[in-house]
């Protein structure tokens, strides 16, 4: 990050290394479908972990569980937090999970597309402000305070995703590449505990994927906001991740370090198919 | 749409106003002119058009609320105005309820039959909630029609002129003062709304409702909320219906005046506040004035005035229908494109 910004975006306070998210053993079917068969895997403040896999194998099934789209048969998924307490996500309901700190972007670009950027991103800033119909309607004095006092920190992802030009802009106008920035950056307003990304590069050239991927780095390295990260560019996946989990048809194949990762014999086979003997 | 380019804010106070341009408050102080001079200027016809533009305005912003805000369909609130204009009209005329109360707890009652019938909100949308809501009209009318001992069946309900800090409000012209300033206040606070959270999780409900879920946004809740605040401000235009006209029967709040306000605010422009202004003087002005025009021509070409009530439904009809087909974002939209046009005149874009 270029300058000095006021507003940390790290909403969580455990110590970096601890884990934060407890994906315990989810299962998920939908009718004879069987998305998720028994999935486990922990995630570690402060770390990017990548979640790969070929399509259909459950990761997006997985990131809908975590943030309260989908309630899963069996199992849980945990949330910790630094004095202690844990969350159980699994029987929550998103606005609540968002409350908690996990905040998301979407595989298909699901910003609203009828109003500004800024506004876009003041909705990030929802779970943090008081919503007072009176106060509302009278505006000048709490409510204006209010409105200001959060456009602050919006202002500081503005400036930190780059996007200063396109603040007035209804989105639903903007290029590919700008949506999917923007959509990151309502989460980030969110001062998210965990960052889940959706394929936050699909359809981007390479330009615009190194920008991404310098964006998720400064989140991570220099907010200290953990980052679960969905992406099929392998490349961009061995660079930036510190630990990388594979699903397969439902089921978790191996965790590990993107080097531990590329040598296992079981991803190369889910991915390029068994040898024919 | 473009903006106004060289404007820049150097505050975040004057990026959230209303009025950011010069031409915009020369434009809001013609305005003010206007509605100042029209009682003093108008005909005794044409006042009488203005108190009801008035009425219009604070029901059709109500409705965009929930349905060009938040993108909740209703077919109900024809009936949530006869909710609002019973409540305050039996309290006035048997229980003998100062007018000022009886119109609050007309638009208290209204909020909590609104916020009712928009529980199947929670589960429905589209089609499906326009189904779920038209089922509270015709519930709703079958009510006044038949529950005899409460709203006095099909016959109307007289109620007296109203005193208000013992000013009796009897002509249109002291009706104007109070039918615009109420009109005005509701504008304002709508454009307040709209410029702050609540406003905006509405806007996230309508464009993507999983989204708005996953930014925190209690969904179910904010779409109670819309069903509540809109019809409360249909319920206090219809209790002021019922004072202004001192006569409420059940023929006042058919679906046809469901559907009549959804015209409006489709015709001003869906999730607008401006446009259900607009919308609002639009779809009472014009079958004013086909209907003036058929008192200027009875003398003159009398078959004409005679079919000028089915006329009157065939431009209204036709009214509707070339909206959608060339201006789906109404009045309003028509309204940014003048202001664009010139704006960047000579230029194109």
């Amino acid at each position: 990050m270029s300058r000095a910004y006021r507003h940390n975006l790290n909403g969580s306070d455990l110590a970096p290394g601890a884990t934060q998210l407890e994906v315990d053993d989810v299962a998920l079917r939908f009718g004879g479908v069987r998305a998720l068969k028994g999935v486990s895997l922990d995630v570690r403040q402060g770390e990017i972990h990548a979640i790969i896999g070929p399509n259909g194998a459950g990761k997006t099934s997985l990131l809908n569980c975590t943030s309260g789209v989908y309630r899963p048969q069996e199992g849980g998924i945990r949330l910790h937090r630094g004095d202690g307490q844990t969350h159980e996500l699994t029987a929550a309901r998103p606005h609540q999970i968002a409350r908690w700190g996990i905040a998301r972007s979407f595989q298909n670009i699901e910003l609203f597309k009828h109003i500004s950027v800024l506004d876009n991103l003041m909705l990030g800033r929802h779970v943090h402000m008081k919503h007072s119909v009176w106060k509302t309607a009278l505006f000048f004095g709490p409510a204006r305070a209010q409105e200001i006092a959060h456009r602050e920190l919006v202002e500081e992802v503005i400036d930190f995703l780059e996007i200063q030009a396109v603040r007035h802009a209804h989105v639903g106008a903007l290029p590919y590449g700008v949506q999917k920035r923007v959509e990151v950056g309502r989460a980030l307003c969110l001062q998210p505990a965990v960052l889940l990304l959706d394929e936050p590069m699909a359809g981007m050239n390479t330009e615009e994927k190194e920008d991404m991927a310098r964006f998720i780095l400064d989140v991570n390295d220099l907010a200290g906001v953990t980052v679960v990260l969905i992406e099929h560019d392998m490349e961009v996946v061995m660079d930036i991740s510190d630990r990388v989990s594979v699903l397969d048809f439902g089921s978790k194949i191996t965790t590990g370090v993107p080097d531990e990762v590329q040598a296992d014999e079981r991803v190369i086979e889910a991915y390029l198919g068994e040898e024919v003997a | 749409m473009s903006t106004a380019t060289g404007i820049y804010h150097t505050t975040y106070e004057a990026d959230l106003s209303l009025r950011r341009t010069r031409a915009d408050w020369i434009r809001l102080t013609l305005i003010a002119v206007v509605v100042v001079a029209a009682p003093f200027v108008l005909s005794p016809f044409w006042l009488t058009v203005a108190n009801q533009i008035g009425i219009a305005i604070i029901g059709a912003v109500g409705l965009n609320i929930l349905t060009g805000h938040t993108g909740l369909i209703s077919l109900g609130h024809g009936a949530f105005l006869g909710v609002g204009a019973y409540t305050s009209a039996i309290l006035v005329s048997r229980f003998d309820v100062p007018t000022l109360i009886a119109i609050v707890v007309a638009v208290a009652v209204t909020t909590v039959i609104g916020t009712f019938f928009g529980l199947p909100s929670l589960r429905l949308k589209g089609l499906y909630l326009a189904m779920a809501t038209l089922a509270a009209q015709f519930i709703l009318l079958y009510a006044f029609r038949n529950w005899d001992v409460v709203t006095g069946g099909t016959e109307a309900i007289v109620v007296p002129y109203p005193e208000i800090f013992g000013w009796m409000l009897r002509s249109d012209f002291a009706w104007y003062w109070v039918i615009f300033g109420v009109a005005i206040l509701v504008v304002l606070g709508a454009r307040n709304l709209f410029r702050s959270g609540i406003g905006r999780a509405f806007h996230a409900i309508r464009d993507q409702d999983i989204a708005a879920a996953v930014m925190g946004i209690d969904v179910g809740r904010y779409k109670l909320l819309s069903f509540a605040i809109s019809s409360a401000l249909v319920g206090l235009a219809g209790a002021m219906t019922a004072h202004y006209r001192t006569i409420v029967t059940w023929e006042r709040f058919t679906l046809d005046v469901s559907v009549l306000y959804l015209a409006m605010i489709i015709v001003g422009g869906l999730g607008s506040v401006a446009g259900s202004v607009y919308g609002a003087t639009f779809m009472t002005v014009v079958p004013a004035a086909i209907q003036q025009f058929a008192r200027n021509v009875r003398e003159t070409i009398p078959t004409l005035a005679r079919e000028m009530p089915a006329i009157q439904l065939i431009v209204f009809g036709a009214v509707i229908v070339l909206f959608l087909l060339f201006e789906p974002r109404g009045l309003d939209r028509t309204w940014q494109r003048i202001k664009d046009y010139f704006r960047l005149w000579p230029f194109r874009y």
